[in-house]
């Protein structure tokens, strides 16, 4: 059997990136790979976009988007919580990641349409993150890289500070190898609905999980058990709102709905409980993740009319019909009458909608109605009436490994030898919550690559 | 038209209407993102502007064992052949030979003996090189209907076609965007220009895209020999047998090498592709064809390198039997594919203009 100077635990774009570039430090590698080769990539091969600073125009990338604009943005979207040398560092780094991308055959297309905000901070993928891990995968080959599908690591050994070896199951069977380096690059624990829920509580048993079924943080705790430095709560994870339709795991991007400004959004009694026209979308569908998950039975019902039903992206999933409110409610297993009163008390404090202006916000709110809804308060009167069920899916966890800024992990005595990490499964490192559209990438190639560098000089 | 394959393609077009992540490697997806809901024309026109390359197969996170199983390029190529069968003139030839290479090979056998009939019965009338063989006149009397023709029974197909996807009054500019995106095949390129997901799983390359180019400038270099061999005929009064060094043969040769060759290449390319990710019933359609026309493009050298031998008039009988073949068959068959393409080209350009 070969003998491997690194193990890479993982099949997403971290791991990928930290297996091409130490094996083109010269470093014999091996990625093991839990999912099946159909389901290989994690949740990258759910992502669409990277989001990168540039001084100047820059492959797909329109203008500029400097380090401090960046950080800026970031800093909002976590309230701080933010390690600021590690977050700068991957901003600063990703400038260059665009072009190592295109080397290693990855494919930039123009914004998608629907997304043209995006243009300016985020390229997209070509063919979306599952392009993205193919074109890895076969550059990852031309270099040497061996991979195993279906290689479930179950343990890595620590003593005196670094990994002596490495347990994996394959084929029915278990393997014990002795690499000299590893990086985990697993990604977080979310589909493991066990330890969302001791975290969470029950609720946690009715979310979707929106990606990859393989990330259950089986190495995570592993190595968190051993005393590996953590950071982040497990509590913490990003949850936005999704068609209560998508299935239970790896639904993607498509069981999104983007109807909700344009909707009132009801729970299971028929009552609404938030403002839903607090902000744009993108800048709130997050937090309905968490809405959702504190109503009874986390469920929530977005309820629109005609005169809406064309302003937003379509969903996977077709509407919800009716031409009356009540059979509406009926579609939805909701009380008729408790929802007729529901809108029909909304319709009343709805005012002047003459300003409405479906992309900005519009100032066209409620008067005198608690919850008020702030922007796009138009009446739903015209028929038929439309519906989705909305429920939490979780994207990602932020209970992870904690490392410096050489993707390195540690213990309370010090930097563990061999053991580097990357992607989602350190993101914890440097956000602590919240959560920036196109990061997650980010943080993955930037530190994918920091610590396949750093391992192959350790193993060389 | 059959509604199962339209409501299939239409299920996994709503899919990716709410994804959009291909949006970028060809035509389709722009078309398609321009829609809410698609019309059983709607899909016919997608259907239509998609060439198979598969790139969106091979990018997609939904295929199987995903449970949206998407396989667009399968649902695609499944309702574009059945629009070509269901707007053919006339019916009962229609669904005879996409699906049956057999067919295709029948009625080659069937045009070898018609020519050799006729060469047998008619004859020549004292013409030079293939007109001894058969005579100019029985040569124009046999291909100037089976030329003609199809190309009505074309027309027909593809009126309905475009009454269907809702085509509106053609104007210049729609048709040089249109010819000029042929011309180059840009979306076999894919967006990125690495070309096509066909012969090696999710590896990109140009190989269809340039097999498919020596088919169809080597089918219109041949065409362009026959066509000025009719003005040297007809205007100038200079009747056939050509020197070398003529129009007419110089494309000829050069046509028909390029055509054979790329017949070869495109069966060799397909033979390695995954015919799930295609239109799995059509296989053998689809190879009889290629065959079809790589064999017509060979025997036409074939008939230039021997045509002063004993076996011309044999070989004549094969070849023109051949060429029969084929243009007969074109309205139902795979050559039927440009003319639809072309006619999704224009009509796209018209919903972007
Ligand atoms: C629907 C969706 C859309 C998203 N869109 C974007 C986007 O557009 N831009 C963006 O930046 N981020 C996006 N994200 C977040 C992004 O997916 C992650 O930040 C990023 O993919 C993390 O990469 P990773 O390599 O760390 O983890 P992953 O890609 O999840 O890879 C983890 C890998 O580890 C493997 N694994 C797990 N356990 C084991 C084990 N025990 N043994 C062996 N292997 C194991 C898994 O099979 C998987 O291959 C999206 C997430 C989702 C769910
Ligand atoms: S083929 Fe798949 S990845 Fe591409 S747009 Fe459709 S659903 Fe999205
Ligand atoms: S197979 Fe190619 S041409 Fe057809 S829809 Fe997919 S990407 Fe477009």
């Amino acid at each position: 059997m070969t003998h491997y100077d690194i193990a890479v635990i993982g099949g997403g774009n971290a791991a990928l990136c930290a297996a091409m570039t130490a094996a083109e430090s010269g470093a014999k590698v091996l990625i093991l790979e839990t999912a099946p080769k159909a389901y290989r990539g994690g949740n990258s091969r759910h992502t669409r976009n990277f989001r990168c600073m540039h001084t100047g125009p820059l492959g797909p990338l329109v203008e500029t988007y400097s380090e401090d604009e960046y950080f800026e943005d970031l800093l909002k979207v976590t309230k701080g919580k933010t390690n600021e040398a590690l977050a700068r560092l991957a901003i600063r780094t990703s400038e260059e990641c665009l072009p190592w991308m295109q080397d290693h055959g990855v494919r930039f297309q123009p914004s998608l349409s629907g997304t043209l905000s995006l243009g300016r901070t985020n390229a997209f993928f070509m063919g979306g993150g599952k392009s993205l891990v193919n074109a890895y995968y076969r550059t990852a080959d031309k270099l040497g890289v061996d991979v195993l599908y279906e290689a479930a690591v179950t343990h890595l050994e620590l003593s005196e500070n670094a990994v002596q070896w490495v347990d994996y199951t394959h084929e029915g069977k278990s393997h014990r190898i002795t690499p000299k380096a590893v990086v985990v690059a697993s990604g977080g624990f979310q589909a493991d609905t066990d330890w969302l829920t001791r975290a969470w509580g029950p609720a946690a048993q009715n979310f979707l999980i929106r990606g990859t079924p393989y990330n259950r943080g089986i190495v995570l705790a592993d190595l968190l058990e051993q005393g590996v430095s953590q950071v982040g709560d497990a509590d913490q994870c990003h949850a936005v709102a999704i068609d209560g339709r998508a299935p239970k795991y790896d639904g993607g991007i498509v069981t999104r709905l983007d109807c909700v400004p344009f909707s009132i959004v009801v729970n299971k009694d028929a009552e609404r409980f938030y403002d839903e026209g607090e902000d744009v979308w993108p800048k709130r569908y997050a937090i309905w993740g968490r809405l959702v998950a504190a109503q009874p039975d986390q469920v929530g019902h977005v309820v629109i009319d005609s005169k809406s039903i064309d302003l937003f992206m379509p969903s996977v999933f077709p509407p919800l019909k009716a031409d009356t409110l009540e059979e509406l409610a009926a579609l939805m297993d909701i009380d008729g009458a408790k929802l007729k009163d529901t809108v029909e008390t909304f319709n009343t404090a709805c005012g002047d909608t003459s300003d409405f202006h479906p992309t900005e916000l519009d100032g066209v709110a409620t008067s005198g109605l608690s919850p008020a809804k702030t922007n796009w308060a138009r009446p739903i009167t015209d028929p038929p009436f439309y519906g989705y069920s909305l429920r939490t899916g979780v994207t990602f966890t932020y209970l992870g490994l904690k490392v410096d800024e050489n993707a390195q992990c540690s213990t309370d005595t010090g930097p563990i030898k061999n053991l580097w990490a990357a992607g989602e499964t350190m993101a914890g490192s440097i956000l602590g919550q919240g959560y920036l559209a196109g990061y997650g990438m980010t943080i993955g190639t930037v530190f994918g690559r920091i610590a396949g560098r750093e391992a192959a000089a350790y193993a060389n | 038209m059959q509604t199962d394959l339209i409501q299939e393609a239409r299920r996994q077009a709503e899919i990716c209407n709410a994804c959009r992540y291909c949006e970028g490697y060809c035509s389709v997806f722009p078309a398609l993102h321009a829609n809410r809901a698609f019309t059983d024309g709607d899909i016919t026109q997608l259907a239509n502007l998609c060439h198979n390359c598969r790139g969106c197969y091979y990018a997609c996170q939904y295929t199987a064992p995903h449970e949206f199983d998407l396989n667009l390029p399968a649902a695609l190529a499944e309702v574009r052949r059945d629009s070509w069968e269901s707007y053919a003139w006339p019916q009962p030839l229609a669904r005879r030979f996409h699906t049956h290479g057999a067919a295709i090979v029948t009625a080659l056998v069937v045009g070898f003996a018609l020519l050799f009939a006729a060469i047998k019965m008619i004859g020549s009338a004292g013409g030079e090189g293939f007109y001894a063989a058969l005579s100019h006149n029985a040569m124009v009397a046999i291909f100037a209907p089976a030329f003609l023709l199809p190309l009505a029974s074309l027309g027909i197909g593809l009126r309905r076609y475009w009454h269907d996807v809702g085509g509106i009054g053609i104007r210049i500019s729609h048709l040089t965007k249109a010819f000029g995106r042929a011309a180059k095949m840009k979306d076999l390129a894919a967006g990125h220009g690495d070309g096509c997901n066909f012969e090696d799983e999710d590896r990109f390359s140009q190989g269809r895209r340039h097999v498919h180019q020596a088919i169809m400038y080597g089918f219109l270099l041949c065409f362009a020999s026959t066509s000025t061999a009719t003005v040297m005929h007809y205007v100038f009064d200079m009747p056939a047998p050509y020197p070398l060094l003529s129009l007419p043969k110089l494309l000829g040769v050069v046509g028909g090498i390029i055509l054979t060759l790329g017949c070869i290449g495109m069966i060799m390319l397909k033979r390695k592709s995954d015919p799930t990710l295609g239109d799995a019933k059509a296989w053998g359609g689809d190879m009889a064809f290629v065959a079809l026309l790589g064999f017509v493009g060979f025997s036409g050298l074939a008939l230039y390198a021997l045509g002063a031998s004993t076996a011309m008039p044999a070989l004549l009988a094969i070849h023109l039997g051949a060429v029969l073949t084929f243009f007969l068959l074109t309205p139902f068959t795979k050559m039927a594919h440009g003319f639809y393409r072309l006619a999704a080209l224009i009509r796209d350009a018209q919903r972007v203009s």
